[in-house]
């Protein structure tokens, strides 16, 4: 309600819902520049070779179009893979496009058309004319799981394995009851609705505006300063809206390198928008197979835990995630091993894509116990709760909080698992098979370091800005939420920026931290602006807080309250009047607290209980209910946390039941590359999703105790799934997606 | 996507000597499917007649108490419309299981039954493919052929027919009219669609130049014990793995006619006139339904990834001849 003060934890409504939904809000696309060029993407028919000819000349003699930029006439480039490395990338070569000849993936950009009509351009890209020599290719992981190595590390945030603790395969040896399975998983394509796209304003001195998706508008401007020699000044990066992106825009993709290519060698703007079938033709999350062994005693005490897996990367970066390590973290077990491979294929490098290594980790790993459940003859959630551990033995620390025994606690009652028989198909409601199953989910909580900057107004306006993004995930709603509620002023009276290298330096949008990270920012800066009013406010002839403290006063409805009698009060316009100040601007850097975090291990929780119903006859498997308990510390805005929570649940829908990039592997091709053949779920598929967040306090994680949510709602969702269904059929599917032909 | 030249027709006659002019001049009503294709270089029609003018667009009773149905109405128009649900329920099921509400504001009658195939390798120009391009190759018989044939197929091409308002109309035993070269004629809808032998270029028999005008359907007698069961990968917006339109006409208790057709297994929605006549004169009964099943799968035939179709396609046959006969469709 306007003039009403907004508490962190209320639910209010998207503060950019009304721009998004009216059109407003423009995404890198829809920016105009004059006289814009337009780029359409010629990509590679084969994956492995070199080019042999390319011939543009009947592009070139379509009237209208301005150039064709391709490996043979491209400007000189960086010539470091430093250069091309990037804020997410792993060890390795970056991928370079229109270097050379090389082909090594296909879909592989080969040529840009660059003309002065979108259609155009399309239509001259279908005239360009190239022929390879092409090279044997590898693309299937599963006959080259063999000659998998050892991963290189490099990749920010990423965890090699722990050692391994007691020898956990003498103990699964001599183990009571076992389970020892595999599991795969498949690629996977992040399919935001918006399609990566840039336009590269060449302003008049030469400097370049670009309005790009992405996650970090920062990351793209150093890759871009680096790979073409640009001071990081002479490159302003711009991403006020982003539609969509899971993950796919945390690296510069090749649009962004091929616009700057273009504007650079014709001095003009341009645009360069990738096709949803282009869309296919970078970073996925990677086909991954693994092997899950548990060994635990007759009544359900895990003895030995070993989990090794085996992702995909490319021939020239190593994709790295953290799949196996959550298994030696999530149940107290004191013989541990872990084994965490890459094998390279004849294909682009994978790319984080929500939740990554954990969704894929915690698939198989919660998979398994489920299999030890049934081994056991325990209930699945008894098992968890026995095996409950207080600590990370990984690191042998303790948790910063941990109200997981809360998540499973309400999220069964809620469901109702009291009321679960525990034998397969003994649950049927007409001729369908019902099944419940669950699952825990888990996911660090990080912080990085931010910064943000405040500008309060006379006139009672704030705003404040820091260079994230907002991909959907609700940043611009959750830091507005935070800057109203220190200075207590109505939603309507405080404005966030984001997505401008102008504004002060914020880390890549991922793995769940902005609110840990931007929002410390947020607050810390609007506590500065806090406390100078306060100081004008005391300063003020005869005023009633000239004896208060900081901690005596609050702020409220624009006024500084005196707590003990809010009769007496301040208003702010009136203090800065008083002081002469216009505006006050406060610009503040927030680090996280290394020394103290390091001391636990800080991670959010889940616990994920689902409802299958399954039409046996056809294989037809329906995901009736779901409840998904979090304990993510303390929810900043209660309305787009639990909007993430239900979006990140219909996808782990999808990752159990329909995802799947399908790949020709005698082409070395991705086949399914349009939203017709790449399944996601469609509103008919999603039904009752309940999220219910566990109070959970933390003081460790960062000072706004909020734990971050952007990960963990699909964690443990299509084990959960892949749970239900076995319980409903019998038949145990250790391969995603479960399509129906895997039920008949 | 190529240049092209557009053109509005007026009149029937018009539309069509324009399209005998052009040897790749092509209709376009709703645009669905051949926009999708242009973009994808798959269609590269080099004139585009616009037929959304013509006056094709009424659905009215025929003299024998059929109905016809003008090849302008839209796929909403039609399955909303209350004669079609009153009377050929099948077909308005078949349609409202198909794409989604906005390809069906737009998509028309004429234009769902010329709807190209949704194999991956005939949409992808970066692979070889006998319908795209004959001669190139087939890859989806080694490769990514979940989605393909088991019945009719040739070893020139798996590709199957992706429409579901097709499935209904071969078990309705429509008719189509064709104006063409020669004038007006009609053809049966079983002979419309062909299977691909050596020629999986050509998806039905119609000629340069021919033009659907409308699709007709003989008197209603299924309205009762119908049903359509299409069986895909998501609850709506994809395409039939197997589907099946199944009618009966019941006296008695015993089965006078019944029709099944089949979508997502052939080149065709798929008939077998002969297995559904094993039924004729029966109880309805599970164990009927499933020798029906049996002889129209028994020549089918299975790839890689799509093997599981012949036990799910009888399955589901069974399932809707089932619902047909108690006239309890399942959601």
């Amino acid at each position: 309600m306007r003039g009403e003060a907004t508490r962190i934890g209320d639910g209010i409504n998207r503060v950019d819902g009304r721009a998004k939904v009216t059109g407003q809000a423009k995404y890198a696309a829809e920016f105009e520049a004059e006289g814009l060029l337009h780029g359409w993407v010629v990509s590679s028919g084969v994956a492995k070779g070199k080019i042999a000819t390319l011939d543009t000349s009947a592009a070139l003699a379509v009237e209208g179009v301005v150039h064709v930029l391709t490996h043979e006439n491209r400007p000189r480039l960086a010539w470091f893979d430093k250069s091309y490395r990037d804020e997410d990338a792993p060890a390795g070569s970056p991928f370079r496009p229109l270097y050379d000849d090389a082909i090594v993936y296909s879909g592989q950009p080969v040529a840009l058309v660059v003309a002065t009509t979108l259609e155009i351009a399309r239509h001259a890209a279908s005239l360009v004319r190239v022929t390879y020599k092409t090279e044997e290719h590898e693309t299937d992981l599963a006959a080259r799981r063999e000659k998998a190595r050892k991963a290189r590390p490099g990749k920010g945030g990423y965890e090699p394995p722990p050692k391994p603790r007691g020898n956990a395969d003498e103990a699964l040896a001599k183990a009571a009851v076992k389970v020892d399975a595999a599991y795969e998983s498949p690629a996977e394509h992040h399919n935001p609705m918006e399609m990566h796209a840039t336009t590269v304003v060449h302003e008049p001195d030469g400097a370049l505006t670009i309005y790009d998706k992405t996650q970090g508008v920062t990351n793209t401007q150093t890759y871009v300063s680096n790979v073409f020699g640009l001071k990081p000044d002479q490159v302003r990066v711009i991403s006020p809206f982003v539609g969509g992106a899971f993950g796919s825009g945390l690296r510069p993709q090749y649009q962004v390198f091929l616009a700057v290519m273009a504007a650079q060698v014709l001095k003009r703007s341009v645009r360069v928008t990738l096709t949803r079938q282009q869309m296919f033709t970078f970073g996925y999350r990677p086909a991954t197979w693994q092997r899950v062994a548990l060994g635990a005693t007759a009544e359900g005490k895990l003895e030995a835990v070993v989990h090794e897996a085996i992702g995909e990367t490319s021939r020239f970066e190593d994709y790295v995630e953290v799949v196996v390590n959550w298994s030696g973290l999530l149940y107290q077990c004191d013989n541990a091993r872990y084994d965490y491979k890459v094998a390279e294929l004849d294909v682009y490098t994978p790319l984080d894509m929500r939740a990554p290594g954990a969704v894929l980790g915690l698939y198989a790993l919660e998979s398994a116990m489920d299999e030890l459940s049934y081994a056991l003859h325990m209930d699945p959630l008894a098992l968890r709760l026995a095996n409950y551990t207080e600590r990370d033995q990984n690191t042998d620390k303790p948790f910063s909080s941990k109200e997981l025994r809360a998540c499973y606690a309400q999220g069964a009652a809620r469901f109702g698992w009291e009321k679960r028989l525990p034998t397969p198909r003994a649950m049927r409601e007409g001729n369908k098979l019902v099944g419940w199953g669950m699952a825990t989910g888990i996911w660090e909580a990080m912080q990085q370091k931010a910064a943000a900057r405040a500008v309060l107004s006379i006139d009672g306006k704030l705003v404040v800005g820091s260079g994230t993004s907002d991909i959907g995930t609700g940043t611009y709603t959750a830091m507005t939420q935070i800057a109203a509620s220190i200075l207590g002023l109505p939603i309507a009276d405080v404005t966030f920026k984001l997505g401008d290298t102008t504004l002060p330096p914020a880390p890549l949008q991922g793995g769940s931290w902005t609110v840990a990270s931007v929002g410390t920012a947020v607050k810390a800066v609007c506590e500065a602006v806090r406390e100078q009013v306060f100081k004008l406010a005391k300063k003020m002839k005869g005023s009633p807080l000239a004896q208060a403290s900081l901690d005596e006063v609050i702020f409220a409805g624009g006024e500084v309250r005196l707590a003990r009698d809010p009769a007496q009060a301040v208003s702010i316009a009136a203090a800065m009047r008083a002081g002469e100040a216009f505006t006050l601007e406060e610009e503040t850097s927030t680090l996280p607290q290394l020394q103290e975090q390091a001391k636990y291990t800080r991670a959010t929780h889940s616990a994920v209980f689902v409802e299958v119903k399954v039409d046996e006859d056809l294989g037809k498997v329906e995901v009736t209910r779901v409840v998904s308990a979090i304990a993510g510390g303390r929810i900043v805005s209660a309305k787009t946390a639990r909007s993430q929570i239900l979006g990140a649940v219909v996808w782990g829908i999808g990752m159990a039941l329909e995802e799947e990039t399908l790949m020709d592997h005698d082409l070395g091709r991705f086949m399914n590359h349009n939203l017709a053949e790449y399944h996601v779920p469609v509103n008919a598929d999603v039904r009752d999703i309940e999220v219910i967040f566990v109070p959970e306090e933390d003081e460790v994680v960062n000072p706004l105790g909020a734990k971050g949510l952007g990960e963990i709602g699909i964690v443990g969702v299509a084990a959960a799934i892949a749970n239900a269904v076995f319980h409903a059929t019998g038949k145990r599917v250790r391969d995603l997606p479960i399509t129906l032909d895997k039920l008949l | 996507m190529n240049r092209f030249t557009y053109a509005r027709a007026e009149q029937v006659g018009d539309a069509v000597s324009a399209a005998m002019q052009r040897r790749a001049a092509t209709f376009i009503a709703g645009g669905t499917n051949l926009v999708d294709l242009m973009k994808e270089n798959v269609a590269r029609p080099d004139h585009l007649i616009d037929i959304n003018r013509l006056p094709l667009q009424q659905v009215e009773e025929t003299e024998d108490g059929g109905l016809r149905v003008g090849a302008l109405v839209t796929n909403a128009d039609l399955a909303y419309h209350p004669l079609v649900e009153a009377r050929y329920p099948l077909l308005s099921r078949a349609i409202l299981s198909g794409a989604s509400a906005q390809l069906r504001n737009m998509a028309t009658t004429g234009g769902n039954l010329l709807q190209r195939t949704r194999c991956f390798y005939f949409y992808d120009t970066a692979t070889p493919c006998n319908k795209r391009e004959p001669g190139s190759g087939c890859p989806a018989i080694t490769g990514q052929n979940r989605n393909h044939a088991i019945l009719g197929a040739s070893e020139h091409c798996i590709a199957t027919h992706p429409s579901d308002m097709c499935v209904a109309l071969a078990a309705l035993e429509a008719v189509v009219r064709v104006t063409g070269k020669g004038g007006e004629r009609r053809v049966p809808f079983a002979e419309l669609h062909r299977l691909p032998g050596d020629m999986p270029e050509r998806d039905t028999t119609l000629e340069p130049g021919d033009l659907i005008t409308a699709v007709e359907l003989p008197p209603g007698r299924f309205a009762e014990h119908c049903t359509y069961l299409k069986v895909r990968d998501r609850a709506s917006y994809a395409f039939a793995l197997v589907s099946v339109a199944a009618a009966v006409e019941l006296a008695g208790g015993t089965i006078k006619e019944a029709r099944v057709a089949l979508g997502g297994v052939a080149h065709k929605p798929w008939r077998d006139r002969t297995a559904e006549a094993l039924l004729r004169g029966k109880a309805a009964s599970t164990e009927a339904f499933q020798e029906v099943a049996e002889a129209l799968l028994q020549d089918a035939q299975g790839y890689r990834h799509n093997g599981f179709k012949m036990a799910l396609a009888k399955r589901a046959i069974v399932r809707a001849l089932g619902e047909a006969v108690s006239g309890r469709q399942a959601s």
